[in-house]
């Protein structure tokens, strides 16, 4: 049970209503473990970033239930909701969205000095945060004199802080090179091997490439899956093999 | 793939015996087009008969050791120099079964797509793992520059890379054809209501980078 950070119960999301509702989402099921990285893809329109707004607490299912780390959603007030994302959920944006007056550690302790912890405690974590997206030396640098890819690790590193362990990462690399958005991607990997549950979204074959699992929407519902078979066969070669 | 000019390229380094040459191609390609040794010394009598490589008497222990000769040697150097040349396009498989699929009643095209990007996906994924622990393995990272790993292990994850790309390539087709599909119906569905006739037409001709955003 514990295991289980995310998890969609038959989950619809509709807009409107009557015969001009529209459907985001259709009776999804999904259950993301600790450790476990997967990908969601889809057409445009298809409902990915309906399941990652839901799945953050962002937006309420019209059908269905969300459990984050065990807690229904659906049951929560909005403080209670807030609450939760602070001290659960981490976002990564296709922009960053970080704060342009603040340096990299500010605004990665900004979410934990939201939830009342004291500034120091809050800065140590925040180190520690950059420390393992591999920019702790750029602590004090404001955004403007960081690269892209340096803002989207501070990004990460603000959605990792207090050890949350939902990342919810939508299209991170859509505005980087194709490099630095490996860097991106190895990133958040060695996050998932670190325990945290990692859903990211992208319309990139070999960005979910990168995924222990990639999850197929197609008008609201999920209509395949492919998980890595880990079969070694499939190129044997390597350098001494 | 021109196993020819790969044994040539690799006997410019130096004179070499035919299980010596296959070794050094799988070891710089990571093994992913094996050769026989049978496909190796058939070539190495062509080149001889062409005059691009000789004889150099054996190593001691029965291996006929082969060097390059001057006109070989030119011979490499035009390779590198000129581009490959995809003259006819390889036959490819899932273009042929889509093209069928489309064009045959009762066959569900959306259910061929979605199978093949299952199992696309799945090819990529295991790449994808692979290529991180050949890069870990050459000390190098993925993001970073080439590090400390040696240039066959760099060479190694340049064909990796490109299996890559090429797999990205084939997803990224199958979500082209699914979008170019969907709008395809819907045009249909449009006309058959009486709209205009045209409207297949400029679905068509709009529908390039109608998926892919």
């Amino acid at each position: 049970m514990s295991n289980q950070v995310l998890q969609l119960e038959g989950v619809s999301r509709s807009y409107g209503q009557g015969a001009t509702a529209v459907a985001a989402l259709r009776n999804v099921n999904l259950t993301i473990n600790a450790g476990e990285f997967v990908a969601v893809m889809g057409p445009s329109g298809s409902g990915k970033s309906s399941l990652l707004t839901l799945a953050g607490g962002l937006d309420k299912a019209t059908g269905g239930e969300i459990f984050v780390e065990g807690t229904p959603l659906g049951g929560l007030s909005i403080n209670e909701l807030a609450r939760l994302r602070r001290r659960a959920v981490g976002y990564v944006f296709q922009d960053f969205n970080l704060v342009p007056t603040l340096t990299a550690a500010e605004n990665v302790a900004l979410p934990r000095e939201l939830d009342g912890i004291p500034a120091r405690k809050a800065r140590r974590q925040a180190k520690d945060a950059l420390r393992l997206v591999g920019i702790e030396e750029l602590a004090d640098r404001f955004m403007d004199q960081m690269s892209g890819g340096q803002q989207q690790r501070v990004a990460i590193a603000r959605a990792i802080v207090g050890q949350r362990r939902l990342i919810l990462a939508d299209e991170p690399t859509g505005a980087l090179d194709s490099a630095t958005g490996d860097g991106i991607l190895e990133v958040l990997r060695g996050r998932a091997e670190a325990g945290a549950a990692v859903v990211l979204v992208t319309h990139e074959a070999r960005h979910a490439g990168w995924a222990d699992r990639v999850v197929f929407l197609k008008d609201g519902r999920i209509v395949d899956e492919a998980a890595s078979q880990h079969d070694p066969s499939v190129l044997l070669a390597g350098l001494g093999h | 793939m021109s196993i020819r000019h790969s044994l040539l390229a690799l006997l410019q380094e130096g004179s070499r015996y035919g299980y010596q040459l296959r070794g050094e191609f799988e070891e710089r390609t990571g093994a992913t087009w094996p050769l026989n040794i049978g496909q190796v010394y058939t070539t190495l009598d062509r080149l001889e008969r062409d005059a691009l490589v000789e004889k150099e008497g054996d190593d001691g222990e029965g291996h006929v050791i082969y060097s390059i000769t001057a006109a070989g040697r030119a011979e490499v150097t035009r390779w590198f120099a000129a581009p490959v040349a995809a003259t006819n396009p390889p036959r490819n498989e899932l273009a042929i079964k889509l093209a069928l699929a489309m064009t045959l009643d009762g066959v569900d095209v959306a259910a061929v797509v979605q199978a093949q990007r299952t199992a696309s996906m799945r090819l990529l994924q295991d790449y994808t793992r692979q290529r991180r622990a050949a890069a870990s393995n050459a000390g190098a990272s993925l993001s970073g520059p080439a590090g400390t790993g040696s240039a066959n292990d760099a060479a190694w994850l340049l064909v990796l890379d490109s299996l890559i790309f090429s797999t990205e390539a084939e997803v990224r087709w199958l979500d082209h054809c699914e979008g170019w599909m969907a709008q395809r119906v819907a045009a249909g569905r449009k006309s058959s209501n009486g709209g205009s006739s045209a409207a297949g037409m400029q679905t068509m001709a709009s529908t390039n980078g109608a998926v892919s955003k």
